[in-house]
């Protein structure tokens, strides 16, 4: 029996029945919808998962219909399981349950409670039918799909102007990079004659290089767009305008996520363009570097998780890069755990204090939210890379794999990961220790959130000895020898990392609790690089002048004044005129006797058959 | 060569009795007209192997659609045709229009079918009663039973269309 | 002289197909009583069943005979609803010749 179109139905049924009748439900059966819809989803998955037997030797595949048919091109509507979905699909499913469960009380008090569980659960639907496609096409709806809802959940405070705005960046930048991922298509479908992967994948060796490579980078600029990648990395930050789950689900567990997926799932094609492997090492590294740093000023604690997803997404992509795929989907799995933490953390820290978002006017809220203080506490020993929390194996991994690729990729890893300790543990210190400097009672929040939140620690904690990704994925990505030429053993290697990890964390605890004089002093210091890296490198503004600016000024003064107002407004206001003539000429023939319609009809139809014979149509 | 000369024989009929039902003025002696051009191609169906064609062509046609022609003449008591009003458009091309027709029918005929297949009586037994009605009733189920709702639909248009007006 | 054929040439039915439906048009082009006009579709229609039921000959389907069948149906239906359509044009204008039923224009 086929039973995987179940799993993205159900969240599709609860976007139904949410997005129309939602307005007259009352809130806890739309959150019981929603709730529910996602849970059985995941429980689904897990029958899946139960029922499949080995998905190494053989995947689930299931074709439901033949959605686009042209000659011998034919796009099915296929669903696919393999290792690699089927760690997607816990993911997706299992975080979106424990985000759906938690918004139902971080959203308690909202308008528009119900329109935001039917982008939720349509969110869902969109991610879990990019997971599971079969093809590129599907996968592209899909991809389409999850942009459109985090648009719609970025600017889900439609009144506020900045969420319009950053909903609409968020959109834009993403054509940029869909644009990129529409032409790796078109040229799939040419070289290989089919998007299918099970009919691409096993081609890919025998294609010449260049189309590959061509490929592949085309597939980079749609995955820099949806991962956030430099230099379209700009949406994410400014997409924490959204509800703070939307967040945790979305720009930082799953959605953003999909890039790594879908270079993943197009590991052969990679693979066989070594250009293109290096291109892409050499961005998610420069992006984990680059997002960093300016990770290490911010003030808004959302925006410091977002520039530090920004940086993790761009170690994955290192991952892919230097052909670790497995340790990429790890650090992908572990990531979504500790992440979706920190943000739904964030969340509780920030309902705590009454919508504030400025870590500068919080503090010593281990006192109030313990529960959060601890959970938090977790999330970020596993994203510095403490031993033996999931961040340390899957970071360890990549790490590993880019030392055997280029030593120098890994000491500048090590260094970002140095960094990434620091500004995380700084937000923690600025937040849980030290004095309340905010206003109001900061007050725990409720077990509803708080449930979620446990969960997810355990996992950060202990992901990495639950899930062996690497070990789970092995045979289905060749494996790059190990660098056994006479470099550091991977204890060392470990060791280093493990070192910088706690230093950042040890630093941090230094400049922030214990003197807490020294940030003053070295911003003070390093003056203007200070300025710069604080304004995210003038990016946005670079990208407003270079781009943005004489796009407006061009279609104002080109478009506007003389295509718009001369060209087309003259053939539009011309073929009108010329209508009038013609039709006043025509409005002869209708005599309104039929014989004479009739004649017209004669000559017509002996037009046509001339014509099908002269063109000689069998 | 007994086929041939039966085609001949109806196609002959049928052709006159075309010509007839457009040169007689008079509706009646058309409506009598296209009863033979209706009966002379049922039996060239049946030489086509058509069975339930050419009886359902005889029943229907011949008799029912034509019964309500006639039905209609003497209902309106239609006499012979006036000829009053014209259309330039019909007098000066319908001529030249209709042998174009003929001609480009012609060519296609030829260009497609240069040597065209003999069909010879007996050949096809797929025209049976019992054929069509397997197929009508599996593979063309569905547009069977819309034609019947389509029927439905045109007795109710023409009761409302024909029924004197009440006020 | 070529030996005559044991049978009918497809062309030959064809051939006929096309000198009914081409007759037809002319009653429709040249006729004025809407009557007859009304006839001379009917006539059309059994001219394109001619070819179907030869190319279900041909093809060895009877897909064309069931085409067959839905065209007298559908011209059964139409039939109906024609001469209804007359009945009302006769009681409103009191006329059958089409050249004078040309509203459509104005």
């Amino acid at each position: 029996m086929r039973t995987l179109w179940i799993i993205p139905a159900l969240p599709f049924v609860g976007f139904l029945i949410n997005g129309i009748f939602g307005r007259k439900l009352s809130k806890a059966l739309v959150s019981l919808i929603a709730v529910l819809s996602v849970v059985l989803s995941f429980a689904m998955v897990m029958k899946v998962f139960l029922e499949a037997g080995n998905l190494a030797t053989s995947p689930v595949h299931e074709h439901y219909f033949t959605w686009i048919k042209s000659g011998g091109f034919s796009i099915g509507w296929d669903y696919a399981v393999d290792k690699l979905t089927m760690i997607m699909l816990m993911v997706v499913t299992g975080i979106g349950s424990l985000i759906h469960i938690y918004a139902t009380g971080y959203m308690e008090h909202e308008e528009g409670y119900y329109r935001f569980f039917a982008y939720l659960n349509l969110f869902m639907f969109f991610m879990l039918n990019l997971v599971l496609a079969g093809n590129y096409l599907l996968l592209f709806v899909g991809w389409e799909g999850v942009g459109l809802c985090s648009y719609l959940l970025i600017g889900f405070y439609f009144v506020k102007d900045s969420a319009t705005t950053a909903g609409n960046k968020a959109f834009i930048v993403n054509r940029v990079g869909d644009f990129g991922f529409s032409l790796a298509m078109f040229l799939i479908a040419i070289t290989f004659g089919s998007l299918d992967f099970t009919k691409v994948m096993p081609a890919a060796a025998g294609k010449p290089t260049a189309t590959l490579t061509t490929i592949a980078l085309l597939l980079i600029v749609g995955a820099c767009g949806k991962s956030a990648q430099f230099p379209l990395y700009v949406w994410l930050p400014d997409a924490m305008e959204g509800p703070t789950p939307v967040s945790a689900l979305i720009h930082a567990a799953t959605m953003v996520t999909a890039g790594v997926y879908m270079c993943t799932r197009s590991a052969p094609i990679f693979i066989h363009a070594p250009v293109a492997m290096d291109t892409i090492a050499m961005i998610g590294l420069f992006t984990a570097v680059f997002a960093a740093t300016i990770g290490l000023t911010q003030y808004d604690i959302k925006k410091v998780f977002a520039y530090s997803t920004v940086s993790q997404l761009g170690y994955m992509f290192l991952g892919v890069g230097v052909g670790a795929f497995s340790a990429g989907v790890w650090h992908l799995m572990t990531h979504a755990f500790f992440k979706a933490l920190l943000f739904l953390g964030a969340g509780s820290v920030i309902h705590a204090c009454h919508g504030e978002q400025d870590m500068r006017h919080m503090g010593g809220l281990k006192k109030y939210a313990p529960w959060t203080c601890l959970v938090l506490a977790c999330a970020s020993l596993a994203i510095a890379g403490f031993p033996f929390t999931s961040g340390f194996f899957s970071k360890d991994a990549i790490l590993g794999a880019a030392y055997a690729h280029a030593p120098w990729m890994y000491w500048v890893g090590v260094v970002t990961a140095g960094m990434t300790a620091f500004y995380v543990w700084r937000a923690f210190w600025m937040t849980f220790w030290g004095d309340y400097k905010g206003h109001g009672h900061p007050h725990e929040s409720s077990w509803v959130m708080l449930g979620p939140l446990v969960v997810l620690a355990v996992l950060s904690i202990a992901g990495g000895f639950l899930f062996n990704v690497p070990e789970i994925l092995s045979g289905m990505f060749p494996i790059k020898e190990a660098a056994e030429n006479g470099g550091p053993g991977e204890a060392v290697l470990t060791g280093i990392s493990v070192a910088f990890g706690l230093a950042g964390v040890g630093l941090s605890y230094l400049m922030y609790v214990v003197n807490k004089d020294i940030p003053e002093k070295i911003t003070s210091a390093l003056g203007g690089i200070y300025t710069l890296v604080y304004n995210k490198y003038f990016v946005d503004e670079a990208y407003d002048a270079a781009i943005v600016r004489p796009l407006i000024q061009g279609s104002e003064s080109a478009l506007w004044k003389i295509v718009d107002a001369g060209v087309i407004d003259g053939v539009v206001n011309g073929a009108g005129t010329q209508s009038q003539g013609l039709g006043s000429m025509l409005r002869l023939l209708q005599s309104g006797n039929i014989r004479s319609y009739a004649t017209w009809v004669v000559i017509g139809a002996v037009v046509v058959i001339v014509a099908i014979g002269v063109g000689g149509v069998k | 060569m007994i086929d041939l000369l039966f085609f001949g024989i109806f196609a002959a009929v049928a052709v006159l009795c075309a010509i007839n039902v457009v040169v007689q003025r008079h509706p009646i002696s058309s409506a009598l007209s296209l009863v033979g051009v209706m009966a002379s191609l049922a039996v060239l169906y049946l030489l086509l192997g058509g069975e339930f064609i050419a009886m359902a062509q005889i029943i229907v046609y011949a008799g029912a659609v034509m019964v309500l022609f006639i039905f209609v003449i003497m209902l309106l008591n239609a006499g012979l045709e006036v000829r009053r009003g014209r259309s330039w458009m019909a007098t000066l091309f319908g001529a030249p229009a209709l042998l174009g027709l003929l001609g480009v029918l012609a060519c296609l005929l030829v260009r497609w079918f240069p040597d065209s297949p003999i069909i010879k009586f007996g050949d096809f037994p797929g025209g049976t009663t019992k054929e069509i009605g397997m197929a009508l009733f599996t593979d063309y189920l569905l547009p069977f039973e819309v034609t019947s709702v389509l029927i439905l639909i045109a007795i109710l248009g023409a009761v409302v269309l024909a029924r004197k007006e009440l006020d | 002289m070529p030996p005559i054929p044991n049978g009918v040439p497809m062309s030959f039915y064809l051939g006929l197909s096309a000198i009914l439906f081409v007759i037809g048009v002319a009653g429709f082009i040249f006729r004025r009583n809407i009557i007859t006009v009304f006839m001379c579709i009917e006539l059309m229609l059994n001219a394109v069943n001619l070819s179907f039921v030869t190319f279900a000959n041909h093809h060895k389907q009877v897909a064309g005979h069931i085409f067959t069948f839905f065209v007298m149906v559908v011209a059964a239906a139409e039939a109906a609803v024609g001469l209804a359509i007359i009945l009302t044009v006769f009681k409103n204008r009191t006329t059958l010749n089409i050249d004078e039923v040309d509203s459509l224009k104005n």
